[in-house]
């Protein structure tokens, strides 16, 4: 088991109306047997209760999953968010359908990167353990 | 601006920060509990447990929601177990909770039970305690899905509710030891299916053979949280017990006992991490610890190298 005080908190979170969660689920178990506590948000979140979920966990990573094709509406907005609250250490992840012509304006909002379908979880987690702030 | 001072100050942020620090037992969150210990004892504490999938969670965001109609503002604590064999965590209680999720009164924070085994984690009382000191009126915790024997809760928590459902078990199950003791109100949860009065009657049966009727009668309620019936009802029974508590002056008593808890609990920690100190310096411990994997060595002997038996092997602190 690792050591307790590098464990790591990562919020899987489902924004907007989009059903679809066997991606994210997959994604929080792998990061769950990678050692790593997974906060499950569950479906049709809206931006600001994901915001509120990041601060109230003070988690170390958040991993957005959409597959509704609203990427570019719910991204910002949540991204938006965070900077008013003033949340600048959190690793941002993408998941699900995002067609590759939009990651680079995400990236440049803040989205550290994006993992579409196909993606090894074990490249996911390498990527997390690698790019996660420690904290306390 | 410093994190005890942002803390002090009201920031969210910095509750969540410090929440960190104190659950990994950093020194920034050991001196927290500290300076931030005598604060404490303000906010009612109450402690929901039951069987997985009994609705603890959509329990606790509704009766969180009928507090909050009544302008209390609210702290919720969830622990959810740890894999025994990765130490990671799937934390899904907030699912629960979506009433609650945008109010600016109202704090969820999730806890894994990293390895603790009595339903709570190790960190989870001193975490009440920094919600205490940041100023909610009414702390609720949930504890892991439990069994029969998880009851630390009782510990933490000055208004104990047990959930349970219909279908579960016969009225053997309800004489037995352990959760059914700690209940200061009983829920029958999804009452809308068969068999609920069953298990109220079970419960009540139960609790009517107590040798010494308690000064406290616990009450069992019927409640269908995914509609919210019964929340109100709920909800009241625990301000009847609040006001027992505060009548009896058994609020005191309460707060007393978990400060003599905490110190054991201080000093068991320091206790085990000393011995475990000891032995790890020993040069010898791998070896030993191989001896005994093999079978070459009993665990008895190898333990009276490493670690002299001075006669006691238990932890009593009166």
């Amino acid at each position: 088991m690792p050591d307790s005080q590098t464990k790591i908190r990562v919020i899987v979170a489902k924004p907007g109306l989009d059903g679809h969660d066997r991606g994210a689920k997959v994604i929080a178990r792998a990061l769950r047997d990678a050692g790593m506590e997974v906060i499950y948000t569950g479906l049709r979140q809206t931006p600001s209760q994901i915001v509120q979920t990041v601060i109230q966990e003070d988690a170390y990573c958040l991993c957005i999953s959409i597959l509704s094709g609203a990427h570019n509406h719910l991204f910002p907005e949540i991204l938006k968010l965070l900077g008013e609250a003033d949340v600048q250490d959190v690793l941002i992840l993408g998941g699900g359908i995002i067609p590759p012509e939009d990651v680079p304006a995400l990236k440049k909002l803040g989205v550290s990167e994006v993992f579409g379908p196909g993606t090894s979880t074990s490249d996911t987690v390498k990527y997390i353990r690698e790019h996660v702030q420690p904290r306390a | 601006m410093d994190l005890m001072d942002r803390f002090r100050q009201g920031d969210r942020r910095a509750l969540a920060r410090l929440i960190t620090h104190v659950e990994n037992g950093t020194p920034v969150g050991r001196a927290a509990m500290r300076e931030l210990y005598g604060a404490t004892g303000r906010g009612r504490s109450i402690g929901v447990t039951g069987p997985p999938g009994t609705g603890k969670s959509t329990l606790v965001d509704q009766l969180a929601s009928v507090f909050r109609k009544e302008g209390l503002r609210i702290a919720i604590v969830c622990v959810d177990p740890s894999s025994p064999f990765t130490g990671g965590a799937i934390l899904a209680d907030r699912v629960r909770m979506r009433h609650l999720q945008d109010d600016p009164e109202v704090f969820i924070r999730s806890m894994a039970s990293r390895g603790a085994l009595g339903g709570l984690s190790r960190a989870t009382g001193s975490v009440l305690k920094v919600l205490d000191a940041f100023g909610f009126d009414v702390i609720l915790l949930e504890t892991v899905g439990v069994g029969q024997g998880e009851v630390e809760v009782v510990r933490e928590a000055e208004t104990c509710l047990v959930i349970e459902v219909p279908g579960l078990g016969d009225g053997i199950q309800a004489i037995k030891a352990g959760i059914l003791e700690i209940g200061h109100v009983f829920v029958v949860n999804k009452s809308d299916n068969p068999g609920a009065d069953r298990v109220a009657e079970q419960i009540l049966t139960m609790l009517s053979l107590n040798p010494v009727p308690p000064p406290w009668q616990p009450p069992v309620v019927q409640t269908v949280a995914t509609k919210g019936a019964g929340v109100e009802d709920l909800a009241r029974q625990v301000r009847r017990h609040w006001e027992h508590l505060d009548a009896q002056n058994l609020r005191r008593e309460h707060l007393g006992r978990r400060r003599i808890a905490d110190l054991a609990e201080i000093l068991k920690c320091r206790a085990l991490g000393a011995a475990s100190q000891r032995v790890l310096s020993r040069p010898e411990y791998s070896e030993l610890r191989r001896k005994v994997e093999l079978g070459q060595m009993d665990p008895y002997e190898a333990a009276d190298r490493l670690l002299p038996f001075d006669g006691i092997e238990e932890w009593r602190l009166p």
